[in-house]
């Protein structure tokens, strides 16, 4: 199982960066561009910077101009929680 | 170089014929949130100013402001801006939607490049400064918001009127202090006289925060009374500064000829304005109140016995009354038009001061009738027919408001009521 969630994303983002009226955040958002859900570039600098702090990790720069969905997001998050704590990730 | 004659218009206004009517206004006041909630409290002599509540104001020497009381920003702000958002700029959002209502418009009547803002702002978003400063001292960059790079930002509230609406026009933000809020009605008006069919303006601040209040009592002009009644007396033998307010107006205004074919319900037009800079301090030379005056009467094309009545700035401090009262007993004669200074009820509201003085006139030649201002008694040494007290009925279909910004900026505009030829 994930460490960080889909859901784990989205409640953040509405924390930081509210929520569009006509946007639904659920599971079928996942694979959507964060353009179409509403989210532009200074949203996202503010989920990566509260997800840094949050889970005590450092995100690559590249994570702004690549992680595209909240997909991809989650697997860039899941991959640093994985670098920093490589013995959780073998059990 | 000399002094220009008195009668000179010291700023020619643009280029083209076109007539910039009001056809849209929306109004956040410390005594009322919306337009004719607004008017009617005014007209009731109702004061906004009391005790500041949004924070404990004990240690400060000035305790005193008129708040915005019951915005509700979920109410009135899409959720996907609160966080990116500072009060002032909830306020110029909440103002332009409900002014392009009032208008009749929706963002879609028009293509996106007719269709523009110019604002004023005098101390952009001073709360959300506050709060993300805190988190750079008390913890560390990463903890500063990324929307810090615009929310505080004196250009804030046209920008993101500009995205909500889609408008693509002219924008632009004029940081003139108090005489902002006419300055930014100007530049919509060229505008308009340019070609751009629709301009959103006006002004709106809201700095009734720790930061903004410090930045404020710095100036030394702000009363320490604790009197809300006795605080903020413009032309009073008591006059001892003012009282801080928040909230402003933010006016839809059209082409003329426009607004008539789509037979737009139209409160009024900008009819006339000059701005002028006043002498550094200590030059010996007078203030040059008297020439915005004159140049917006000219520009208007009417004569002082044209004007109704007056909306002062009322600075409410002995040396800036008297050069004010002294312009216009020179223009006017000594007690020749009847003079108001409404802000009594909303504290000085800066960039949004004048913009709700428009709003006020052109209410005030629609209903014939202007309101007073109150608190004040005692005006021994001003010429001035100061409308205290009670309202006062009025006819005619020109109105002068005037608004002085610190740091020598003098601005005055003419505005036609409805029924102006």
């Amino acid at each position: 199982m994930s460490a960080f969630t889909t859901e784990d994303l989205f409640q953040i983002m509405r924390e930081c960066a509210g929520e569009e009226e006509a946007v639904d955040l659920s599971s079928a958002a996942a694979e959507q561009e964060f353009g179409l859900l509403g989210y532009d570039s200074l949203a996202l600098m503010e989920a990566i910077s509260r997800v840094e702090r949050g889970y005590g990790i450092a995100l690559p720069e590249e994570t702004l101009g690549e992680a595209l969905t909240p997909a991809a997001f989650v697997a860039v998050v899941n991959a640093a929680l994985a670098d920093r704590m490589p013995a959780a990730g073998a059990a | 170089m000399t002094t220009a004659p008195a009668t000179a218009a010291p700023t020619t206004t643009a280029a083209g014929t076109a007539r910039a009517v009001v056809t849209g206004v929306g109004v956040l006041a410390p005594n009322g949130i919306g337009a004719e909630e607004y008017w009617a409290a005014t007209l009731r002599g109702e004061s906004g100013i009391a005790r500041i509540t949004r924070f404990d104001p004990s240690s400060y020497p000035s305790r005193l402001a008129g708040e915005v009381t019951g915005f509700s920003v979920r109410d009135h702000i899409p959720s996907r801006l609160v966080p990116q958002t500072d009060r002032t700029t909830q306020f110029a959002l909440a103002g332009a939607d409900w002014a392009l209502a009032d208008a009749g418009l929706n963002a879609e009547s028009l293509p996106a490049d007719e269709r523009g803002v110019v604002t004023a702002s005098a101390s952009g978003g001073f709360e959300f400064g506050q709060r993300e400063l805190g988190h750079l001292w008390g913890k560390d960059p990463k903890h500063v918001s990324a929307y810090m790079s615009f929310a505080w930002f004196y250009a804030v509230n046209s920008g993101q009127v500009s995205i909500r609406h889609d408008l693509r026009g002219p924008t632009g933000v004029l940081v003139t202090d108090q005489a902002g809020g006419l300055d930014a009605v100007a530049q919509a008006r060229r505008r308009i006289r340019k070609g751009t069919p629709l301009m959103l303006t006006g002004g709106m601040d809201a700095s009734l925060c720790p930061y903004g209040l410090a930045a404020q009592i710095s100036a030394g002009i702000l009363s320490e009374s604790e009197d809300p009644a006795r605080a903020y007396l413009p032309f009073d033998a008591a006059a001892n500064g003012h009282v801080p307010g928040e909230g402003g107006a933010i006016l839809a205004l059209e082409d003329a000829d426009r607004a008539r074919e789509r037979g737009a319900r139209i409160h009024g037009a900008i009819g006339g304005y000059a701005a002028t800079f006043d002498p550094r301090p200590g030059s010996g030379r007078p203030a040059n109140l008297e020439r915005a005056v004159r140049g917006a009467l000219a520009d208007a094309g009417l004569r002082p016995g044209d004007i109704a009545f007056v909306l002062a700035d009322g600075a409410g401090e002995p040396e800036p009354d008297r050069v004010e009262a002294q312009a216009l007993t020179a223009v006017f004669g000594p007690g020749g038009v009847p003079v108001s200074v409404p802000k009594t009820m909303t504290g000085r509201l800066y960039s949004g001061a004048a913009p709700l003085d428009l709003v006020t006139a052109l209410f005030a030649l629609r209903d014939g009738v202007v309101p007073p201002t109150v608190h004040v008694e005692e005006t021994t040494g001003h010429d001035l027919d100061l409308v205290t007290g009670a309202p006062r009925p009025v006819t005619g279909d020109a109105a002068l408001v005037l608004a002085r910004g610190r740091g020598g900026f003098n601005s005055a505009m003419v505005v036609r009521g409805p029924s102006a030829p």
